[in-house]
Protein backbone atom coordinates (compact mmCIF):
# COMPACT_ATOMS: atom_id res chain seq x y z
CA UNK A 1 0.00 0.00 0.00
CA UNK A 2 1.29 2.87 -0.88
CA UNK A 3 0.39 6.60 0.81
CA UNK A 4 -2.08 8.85 -1.33
CA UNK A 5 -1.25 11.83 -3.26
CA UNK A 6 -3.12 14.24 -0.53
CA UNK A 7 -1.01 12.76 1.92
CA UNK A 8 2.01 14.66 0.52
CA UNK A 9 0.17 17.81 -0.10
CA UNK A 10 -0.98 18.10 3.29
CA UNK A 11 3.29 17.50 4.46
CA UNK A 12 3.69 19.74 1.93
CA UNK A 13 1.24 22.33 3.25
CA UNK A 14 2.46 21.95 7.20
CA UNK A 15 6.27 22.28 5.66
CA UNK A 16 5.02 25.66 4.15
CA UNK A 17 3.62 26.80 6.63
CA UNK A 18 6.40 26.12 9.45
CA UNK A 19 8.65 28.20 6.84
CA UNK A 20 6.02 31.11 7.11
CA UNK A 21 5.63 31.07 10.74
CA UNK A 22 9.69 30.95 10.53
CA UNK A 23 9.35 34.22 8.51
CA UNK A 24 6.75 35.57 11.13
CA UNK A 25 8.53 34.92 14.14
CA UNK A 26 12.50 35.00 14.01
CA UNK A 27 14.44 38.40 13.92
CA UNK A 28 17.53 36.83 12.67
CA UNK A 29 17.80 37.30 9.30
CA UNK A 30 19.46 34.00 8.26
CA UNK A 31 16.68 32.31 10.07
CA UNK A 32 14.20 33.92 7.84
CA UNK A 33 16.61 32.89 4.97
CA UNK A 34 16.21 29.30 6.29
CA UNK A 35 12.83 29.48 6.58
CA UNK A 36 12.49 30.89 2.77
CA UNK A 37 14.50 27.65 1.61
CA UNK A 38 12.14 25.58 3.88
CA UNK A 39 9.41 26.76 1.81
CA UNK A 40 10.66 26.15 -1.64
CA UNK A 41 11.32 22.78 -0.40
CA UNK A 42 7.82 22.22 0.88
CA UNK A 43 6.47 23.46 -3.46
CA UNK A 44 9.26 20.60 -4.30
CA UNK A 45 7.35 17.73 -2.21
CA UNK A 46 4.14 19.21 -4.22
CA UNK A 47 5.58 18.99 -7.69
CA UNK A 48 7.35 15.66 -7.15
CA UNK A 49 3.99 14.39 -5.77
CA UNK A 50 2.31 15.72 -8.58
CA UNK A 51 4.34 13.84 -10.90
CA UNK A 52 4.16 10.75 -9.19
CA UNK A 53 0.27 10.75 -8.99
CA UNK A 54 -0.22 11.86 -12.70
CA UNK A 55 2.80 9.59 -14.15
CA UNK A 56 4.41 12.68 -15.75
CA UNK A 57 7.84 13.89 -15.58
CA UNK A 58 7.32 17.15 -15.94
CA UNK A 59 7.11 18.06 -12.57
CA UNK A 60 10.42 16.71 -11.89
CA UNK A 61 11.68 18.82 -14.40
CA UNK A 62 10.16 22.09 -12.61
CA UNK A 63 12.12 20.90 -9.15
CA UNK A 64 15.26 21.48 -11.47
CA UNK A 65 14.47 24.37 -12.23
CA UNK A 66 13.34 25.48 -8.56
CA UNK A 67 16.65 23.82 -7.36
CA UNK A 68 18.77 26.77 -9.75
CA UNK A 69 16.62 29.36 -8.60
CA UNK A 70 17.18 28.39 -5.15
CA UNK A 71 20.46 28.05 -5.27
CA UNK A 72 20.98 31.71 -7.15
CA UNK A 73 18.92 32.80 -5.02
CA UNK A 74 20.71 32.10 -1.56
CA UNK A 75 24.05 32.54 -3.03
CA UNK A 76 23.31 36.57 -4.11
CA UNK A 77 21.18 36.98 -0.87
CA UNK A 78 23.80 35.51 1.49
CA UNK A 79 26.49 37.85 -0.01
CA UNK A 80 23.47 40.86 0.39
CA UNK A 81 23.90 39.74 3.90
CA UNK A 82 27.33 39.54 4.19
CA UNK A 83 27.60 42.97 2.62
CA UNK A 84 25.46 44.36 5.03
CA UNK A 85 26.57 43.07 8.21
CA UNK A 86 30.05 44.35 7.40
CA UNK A 87 28.65 47.80 7.04
CA UNK A 88 25.89 47.99 9.92
CA UNK A 89 27.27 45.08 12.34
CA UNK A 90 23.63 43.73 12.56
CA UNK A 91 21.67 40.49 11.08
CA UNK A 92 18.53 41.81 12.86
CA UNK A 93 15.74 42.40 10.28
CA UNK A 94 14.07 45.06 12.56
CA UNK A 95 18.05 46.79 11.99
CA UNK A 96 17.28 46.59 8.35
CA UNK A 97 15.40 49.92 7.56
CA UNK A 98 17.41 51.94 5.77
CA UNK A 99 15.52 51.66 3.01
CA UNK A 100 12.04 52.70 4.59
CA UNK A 101 10.18 55.34 3.40
CA UNK B 1 5.29 -0.72 4.44
CA UNK B 2 5.18 2.97 2.11
CA UNK B 3 3.15 4.56 4.10
CA UNK B 4 4.91 3.32 7.25
CA UNK B 5 7.85 4.83 6.02
CA UNK B 6 6.46 8.01 4.85
CA UNK B 7 4.90 8.43 8.21
CA UNK B 8 8.12 8.30 9.94
CA UNK B 9 9.92 10.42 7.40
CA UNK B 10 6.63 13.08 7.56
CA UNK B 11 7.02 13.01 11.39
CA UNK B 12 10.93 13.59 10.99
CA UNK B 13 10.74 16.41 8.36
CA UNK B 14 8.27 18.59 10.63
CA UNK B 15 9.87 17.80 13.63
CA UNK B 16 13.12 19.22 12.34
CA UNK B 17 11.57 21.95 10.51
CA UNK B 18 10.16 23.19 13.64
CA UNK B 19 13.22 22.57 15.55
CA UNK B 20 15.12 25.15 12.88
CA UNK B 21 12.34 28.23 13.13
CA UNK B 22 12.60 27.30 17.35
CA UNK B 23 16.41 27.48 17.61
CA UNK B 24 17.86 30.35 19.18
CA UNK B 25 21.41 29.38 17.44
CA UNK B 26 21.91 29.85 13.72
CA UNK B 27 24.03 27.16 13.79
CA UNK B 28 21.60 24.65 14.96
CA UNK B 29 18.87 25.83 12.88
CA UNK B 30 21.29 25.29 9.84
CA UNK B 31 22.29 21.84 10.79
CA UNK B 32 18.62 20.89 11.95
CA UNK B 33 17.67 22.34 8.15
CA UNK B 34 19.86 19.65 6.64
CA UNK B 35 18.16 17.21 8.64
CA UNK B 36 14.83 18.27 6.95
CA UNK B 37 16.00 17.84 3.41
CA UNK B 38 17.33 14.89 4.15
CA UNK B 39 14.67 13.65 4.64
CA UNK B 40 12.74 15.55 2.10
CA UNK B 41 14.83 13.49 -0.46
CA UNK B 42 14.43 9.81 0.91
CA UNK B 43 10.29 11.18 0.37
CA UNK B 44 11.43 11.87 -3.29
CA UNK B 45 12.54 8.68 -3.85
CA UNK B 46 9.24 7.22 -2.54
CA UNK B 47 7.54 9.20 -5.25
CA UNK B 48 9.86 7.52 -8.02
CA UNK B 49 12.35 10.41 -8.30
CA UNK B 50 15.85 9.09 -7.20
CA UNK B 51 17.33 11.72 -9.77
CA UNK B 52 15.81 14.74 -7.83
CA UNK B 53 16.65 12.79 -4.33
CA UNK B 54 20.44 12.81 -5.08
CA UNK B 55 20.59 15.98 -6.37
CA UNK B 56 18.52 17.01 -3.14
CA UNK B 57 21.23 15.75 -1.04
CA UNK B 58 24.11 16.96 -3.13
CA UNK B 59 22.76 20.22 -4.05
CA UNK B 60 20.57 21.73 -1.14
CA UNK B 61 22.09 19.38 1.53
CA UNK B 62 25.35 19.89 0.69
CA UNK B 63 26.11 23.05 -1.47
CA UNK B 64 23.37 25.15 -0.23
CA UNK B 65 23.64 24.40 3.64
CA UNK B 66 27.13 24.38 3.69
CA UNK B 67 27.29 28.20 2.26
CA UNK B 68 24.18 29.40 4.88
CA UNK B 69 26.97 27.49 7.65
CA UNK B 70 30.12 29.27 6.14
CA UNK B 71 28.06 32.60 6.21
CA UNK B 72 26.46 31.72 9.80
CA UNK B 73 29.75 31.37 10.99
CA UNK B 74 31.27 34.24 9.31
CA UNK B 75 29.16 36.39 10.93
CA UNK B 76 29.80 35.68 14.31
CA UNK B 77 27.79 33.75 15.74
CA UNK B 78 28.84 32.86 19.05
CA UNK B 79 27.07 36.13 20.29
CA UNK B 80 23.65 35.25 18.14
CA UNK B 81 21.49 34.02 21.17
CA UNK B 82 21.81 36.96 23.35
CA UNK B 83 21.48 39.70 20.24
CA UNK B 84 17.84 38.26 19.21
CA UNK B 85 15.17 39.98 20.76
CA UNK B 86 11.45 38.55 20.69
CA UNK B 87 9.55 40.48 17.79
CA UNK B 88 6.88 42.68 19.00
CA UNK B 89 4.28 40.25 20.48
CA UNK B 90 1.36 41.90 18.24
CA UNK B 91 3.50 41.22 14.74
CA UNK B 92 3.86 37.43 16.68
CA UNK B 93 0.40 36.64 17.34
CA UNK B 94 -0.57 37.97 13.86
CA UNK B 95 2.15 35.48 12.27
CA UNK B 96 0.37 32.46 14.30
CA UNK B 97 -2.90 33.30 13.24
CA UNK B 98 -2.08 33.79 9.74
CA UNK B 99 0.03 30.57 9.75
CA UNK B 100 -2.71 28.68 11.03
CA UNK B 101 -5.35 29.85 8.86
CA UNK B 102 -3.58 29.19 5.96
CA UNK B 103 -2.30 25.73 6.94
CA UNK B 104 -6.48 25.05 7.80
CA UNK B 105 -7.09 27.00 3.67
CA UNK B 106 -4.40 24.18 2.35
CA UNK B 107 -5.68 21.13 3.89
CA UNK B 108 -9.09 22.41 3.14
CA UNK B 109 -8.38 23.16 -0.48
CA UNK B 110 -6.09 19.55 -0.66
CA UNK B 111 -9.37 17.99 0.97
CA UNK B 112 -11.87 19.57 -1.28
CA UNK B 113 -10.36 19.26 -4.69
CA UNK B 114 -10.55 16.28 -6.84
CA UNK B 115 -6.17 16.34 -7.32
CA UNK B 116 -6.64 15.43 -11.06
CA UNK B 117 -4.87 16.62 -14.41
CA UNK B 118 -3.29 15.45 -17.60
CA UNK B 119 -2.17 12.27 -17.16
CA UNK B 120 2.00 12.03 -18.53
CA UNK B 121 1.47 8.14 -19.33
CA UNK B 122 4.20 6.80 -17.75
CA UNK B 123 4.31 3.58 -15.68
CA UNK B 124 6.00 3.81 -12.01
CA UNK B 125 8.79 1.39 -13.24
CA UNK B 126 9.11 3.58 -16.44
CA UNK B 127 9.92 6.82 -14.33
CA UNK B 128 11.89 4.77 -11.78
CA UNK B 129 13.93 3.22 -14.30
CA UNK B 130 15.49 5.48 -16.26
CA UNK B 131 14.83 8.61 -14.74
CA UNK B 132 18.51 10.50 -14.85
CA UNK B 133 17.77 9.49 -18.86
CA UNK B 134 14.25 10.73 -19.24
CA UNK B 135 14.61 13.99 -17.62
CA UNK B 136 17.72 15.08 -19.43
CA UNK B 137 15.32 14.58 -22.99
CA UNK B 138 13.22 16.73 -21.25
CA UNK B 139 15.45 19.19 -20.71
CA UNK B 140 16.91 19.40 -23.57
CA UNK B 141 13.86 18.93 -26.04
CA UNK B 142 10.84 20.64 -24.04
CA UNK B 143 12.32 22.80 -21.91
CA UNK B 144 15.31 23.22 -23.63
CA UNK B 145 14.73 27.71 -23.77
CA UNK B 146 14.18 27.39 -19.84
CA UNK B 147 16.97 25.72 -19.15
CA UNK B 148 19.50 28.26 -20.87
CA UNK B 149 17.86 30.73 -19.14
CA UNK B 150 18.39 28.98 -16.04
CA UNK B 151 22.15 29.29 -17.03
CA UNK B 152 22.34 32.17 -17.67
CA UNK B 153 20.41 33.23 -14.44
CA UNK B 154 23.40 31.04 -12.49
CA UNK B 155 26.47 32.86 -13.89
CA UNK B 156 24.76 36.17 -13.21
CA UNK B 157 23.62 34.91 -9.69
CA UNK B 158 27.12 33.99 -9.50
CA UNK B 159 29.35 37.42 -10.91
CA UNK B 160 26.29 39.54 -8.47
CA UNK B 161 27.79 37.27 -5.68
CA UNK B 162 31.23 37.96 -5.88
CA UNK B 163 30.71 41.51 -6.81
CA UNK B 164 28.10 41.57 -3.58
CA UNK B 165 30.31 39.91 -1.28
CA UNK B 166 33.42 42.19 -2.20
CA UNK B 167 35.11 44.51 0.54
CA UNK B 168 34.46 48.04 -0.01
CA UNK B 169 31.21 47.42 -1.98
CA UNK B 170 30.29 50.47 -2.11
CA UNK B 171 31.46 52.09 0.96
CA UNK B 172 34.82 53.75 1.69
CA UNK B 173 37.99 53.25 2.99
CA UNK B 174 36.80 54.79 6.49
CA UNK B 175 34.36 52.48 7.68
CA UNK B 176 35.12 49.88 10.40
CA UNK B 177 35.04 46.84 8.33
CA UNK B 178 37.61 44.22 9.51
CA UNK B 179 36.88 43.73 13.31
CA UNK B 180 33.45 41.92 12.87
CA UNK B 181 34.86 39.50 10.40
CA UNK B 182 38.28 38.80 11.66
CA UNK B 183 39.44 37.46 8.21
CA UNK B 184 41.58 40.47 7.11
CA UNK B 185 44.91 42.14 7.99
CA UNK B 186 45.21 44.98 10.09
CA UNK B 187 41.87 47.43 9.87
CA UNK B 188 42.20 50.87 6.79
CA UNK B 189 43.79 53.55 8.38
CA UNK B 190 40.35 55.78 10.13
CA UNK B 191 40.09 59.68 8.34
CA UNK B 192 39.78 61.79 11.82
CA UNK B 193 37.77 64.03 10.05
CA UNK B 194 34.94 61.44 8.91
CA UNK B 195 35.06 59.83 11.72
CA UNK B 196 33.88 63.39 13.90
CA UNK B 197 31.52 64.33 11.95
CA UNK B 198 29.78 60.41 13.30
CA UNK B 199 28.56 59.82 9.87
CA UNK B 200 29.63 55.98 9.30
CA UNK B 201 28.09 56.45 5.62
Amino acid sequence: MTPSLSYYLILSAILFTIGMLGVFTRRNVLIVFMSIELMLNAVNLTFVAFARGLNSLTGQVFVLFVMAVAAAEVAVGLAIIISYYRNRSTVDVDDLSLLKW
Amino acid sequence: MLTFFFFILAALSIWTSLMMITRRNPVHSALFLVLTFCSLAVLYFLLAAPFLGVLQVIVYAGAIMVLFLFVVMLLAAENREQTEADPQPGVKTAGYLVSIVFAATMIWVVAKSPLTGESGGLTVNQMVADNTQRIGMELFSAYLLPFEIISILLLAAMVGAIVLAQRHFGATDTEETAPPLGLDDAPPPLDDELLRSGDRR
